[in-house]
């Protein structure tokens, strides 16, 4: 494992907030490295950092002390505009709730991280859009608004979104929360595919059945890491999905 | 980030609220359509002043005898004698002036025939009817050779023949009686109907100067003198040149009052322009007022917009939106309703307006640059009153704008 590239690399990450002038500790020390093609997932009941943790690694949110190496650069050196650049190029996030824009095309939503990034030309981002689209299995709701796309197909294109800046990181955010079991299943198998596909996931959840299907699983309590293990053999939910019944009956 | 890329997504964003976007809009329109017409309506009242006055004579300086002390009684002005025919002619050699023309006039009643009418015969030079902007219809002007004999001959006015030919004969070639002197109509003055004033333009009779001199008042001085300038910015200069002959030709001191007194066309198109102009700066307030409000529609509608769109917003922050990305979108999105409302509101003022030159009948002249300053004024509205929105839209923290509900 050794020889694969390092993506994230935190060491002794500690971050507190002033609510109500008393301070929290949100992050007490938090170390670990991540490499490429890992699927690694976070758990913790709520209260445990974990958001925090998210919104850091995500670059939406600065340390209070501690070093966070993002793909070898160091994310706390960097201006605001400089992260929200890292965020553009970098990562891609897959939310809970979606976030997709509202009466907006898939293709359009997908498109929309290549908005930002004046390198991309018109051609080339559609282009893009449409092969993200196609890794998630939408081929065919290319032109299908947000609204008129159920729980799984709208968080398939959240993760094509996610795909299509072709990011070092795919940051997501409690992604089956909203669904139910069968297209969480569903959602996991296409996550399976993309670790498979040497992708690097970080998967952050406070159910702990997820820990089953990840190459890695990072507990926090209270700020701390208390466990961190490796799964060589994570199970397959793609199994799990063709074994559950379907709507149908 | 590419500003098509910044337009893109902001008319992306408009397209998604279309109805509130045109009500925003309408706001703007209404404010732009009426700076538009106000300003057309007050242009067109002020153009047709200056046309009317033009048309009595646009460069049209006028000289009576002014009123002098004579032993401490202050004399009446028509009764001074102090313009004679050698200043005509000695004014009439100014550069400054174009044409020139004495002036002597007395009431009397015309008759012809069964019929007869009170009017003025006003004793004049042919370059009378260039300095008036007056022009013969039939017959001729009076000659040169008519004015050195005081000839009794006389040109008649429209309202003039409408009362002594009521049945619509040829009048040239008639003769007429002004009072007991007998005088053959040579020719006849087109219609200019009625001044800005009221006044007829029409009841007029023309005669050589000599004539109604000699003839009708035997006096041997002028009740005035009209002259014309070379053109309207010469007038003042012409105006001075005309004092300091006079001045010289009556033996006038320095320090004692001119026996004279000029007024020149000008001055009272000055004070016509100044009234239509207050009423200019009057409707273009009226206007600016419901310019201003549109413009604070704009900013409800987007603080409005702002805060129903904070998760969208943390969205675009966490995908990599910078700052000054945010603020470009929200401005860009200010700016295109207040752009495109201010273009729909000049389509419609300029409709608007041909409507009341068509419907009302009002004078209308619309100026380019009443239409360039509301477009200016909407784009400079858009950036105004959506900067703010738009800032705070850029200020938000993407944590926070992601878990807003």
């Amino acid at each position: 494992m050794s020889e694969k590239k390092e993506i994230i690399r935190v060491e002794n990450l500690r971050r507190e907030f002033m609510v109500g002038g008393e301070k929290v500790k949100a992050l007490r020390g938090v170390s670990f490295t991540i490499h490429e093609g890992e699927f690694v997932t976070i758990m913790g009941t709520s209260g445990s950092g974990k958001s925090t943790l998210l919104n850091m690694l995500g670059c939406l949110d600065t340390p209070t002390s501690g070093e966070y190496c993002l793909d070898g650069v160091s994310v706390q050196a960097m201006s605001k505009n400089q992260r929200a650049v890292t965020r553009n190029r970098k990562i891609g996030f897959v939310f809970q709730n979606y976030n997709l824009l509202p009466k907006t095309t898939s293709i359009e939503n997908v498109e929309l991280p290549l908005l930002y990034n004046s390198s991309v030309s018109a051609k080339e981002r559609r282009e893009k859009a449409i092969q993200a689209l196609q890794a998630v299995g939408l081929h065919d709701r290319l032109y299908h608004k947000s609204n008129q796309m159920s729980g799984g197909q709208q968080q398939r294109v959240a993760i094509a979104r996610a795909l299509v800046n072709d990011p070092v990181i795919i940051l997501a955010d409690e992604a089956t929360g909203n669904l139910d079991t069968r297209t969480s299943f569903s959602i996991l198998t296409l996550f399976q595919e993309l670790h498979r596909r040497q992708r690097t996931i970080i998967f952050v959840t406070h159910n702990p059945d997820l820990a089953l299907y990840s190459s890695r699983n990072i507990v926090l309590r209270d700020g701390k890491i208390v466990s961190d293990t490796y799964n060589d053999h994570p199970a397959s939910a793609r199994e799990v999905y063709e074994s559950l019944p379907t709507d149908n009956d | 980030m590419k500003f098509v890329n910044l337009l893109k997504i902001a008319l992306r964003a408009l397209s998604n609220n279309k109805l509130r976007c045109f009500l925003t809009m309408l706001g703007i329109i209404i404010g732009v359509a009426s700076v538009i017409t106000m300003l057309a309506i007050g242009q067109g009242s002020k153009n047709s002043i200056k046309a009317q006055i033009s048309e009595m004579g646009s460069n049209m300086i006028m000289i009576h005898p002014g009123n002098m002390q004579r032993g401490g009684v202050r004399q009446s002005a028509d009764d001074m004698q102090t313009i004679k025919i050698e200043d005509y002619e000695s004014l009439s050699r100014l550069p400054g002036i174009a044409a020139i023309s004495p002036s002597v006039n007395s009431g009397g009643q015309l008759v012809y025939g069964n019929n007869n009418y009170p009017s003025s015969i006003y004793g004049v030079t042919p370059e009378y009817l260039e300095i008036r902007k007056l022009k013969i219809k039939d017959g001729t002007i009076f000659s040169d050779q008519d004015i050195r004999t005081a000839a009794k001959v006389c040109i008649l006015g429209k309202t003039v023949i409408d009362n002594l030919f009521p049945d619509g004969q040829d009048p040239v070639g008639k003769v007429v009686r002004f009072g007991k002197i007998p005088m053959t109509v040579i020719g006849v003055l087109e219609s200019k109907g009625t001044n800005s004033m009221g006044q007829d333009q029409d009841d007029v009779v023309l005669a050589p100067y000599t004539t109604v001199m000699k003839r009708i008042l035997a006096i041997d001085y002028l009740q005035g003198i009209f002259a014309s300038a070379v053109n309207e910015d010469k007038t003042n200069e012409t105006i001075d040149q005309i004092t300091e002959q006079l001045r010289v030709n009556h033996k006038l001191k320095d320090g004692v009052d001119d026996d004279f007194q000029i007024r020149s066309q000008q001055e009272l198109s000055e004070m016509m322009n100044s009234t239509s102009d207050m009423m200019t700066v009057l409707l273009a307030c009226i206007a600016g007022i419901s310019l201003l409000v549109g413009g604070i529609g704009i900013m409800n509608i987007m603080y409005v917009s702002v805060t129903e769109r904070t998760r969208e917003i943390g969205l675009r922050m966490s995908i990599g939106a910078r700052g000054i990305d945010i603020l470009s979108q929200f401005l860009i999105e200010a700016v295109i309703i207040s752009v495109t409302g201010g273009i729909i509101g000049i389509l419609l003022g300029v409709i608007a307006s041909w409507l009341v030159s068509v419907i009302a009948n009002w004078p209308v002249y619309i100026q380019l640059y009443s239409v360039v300053l509301s477009f200016v004024v909407c784009t400079v509205t858009g950036i105004f009153f959506g900067w703010y929105p738009a800032q705070k839209a850029s200020n938000l923290d993407p944590i926070e704008a992601l878990r807003y509900e």
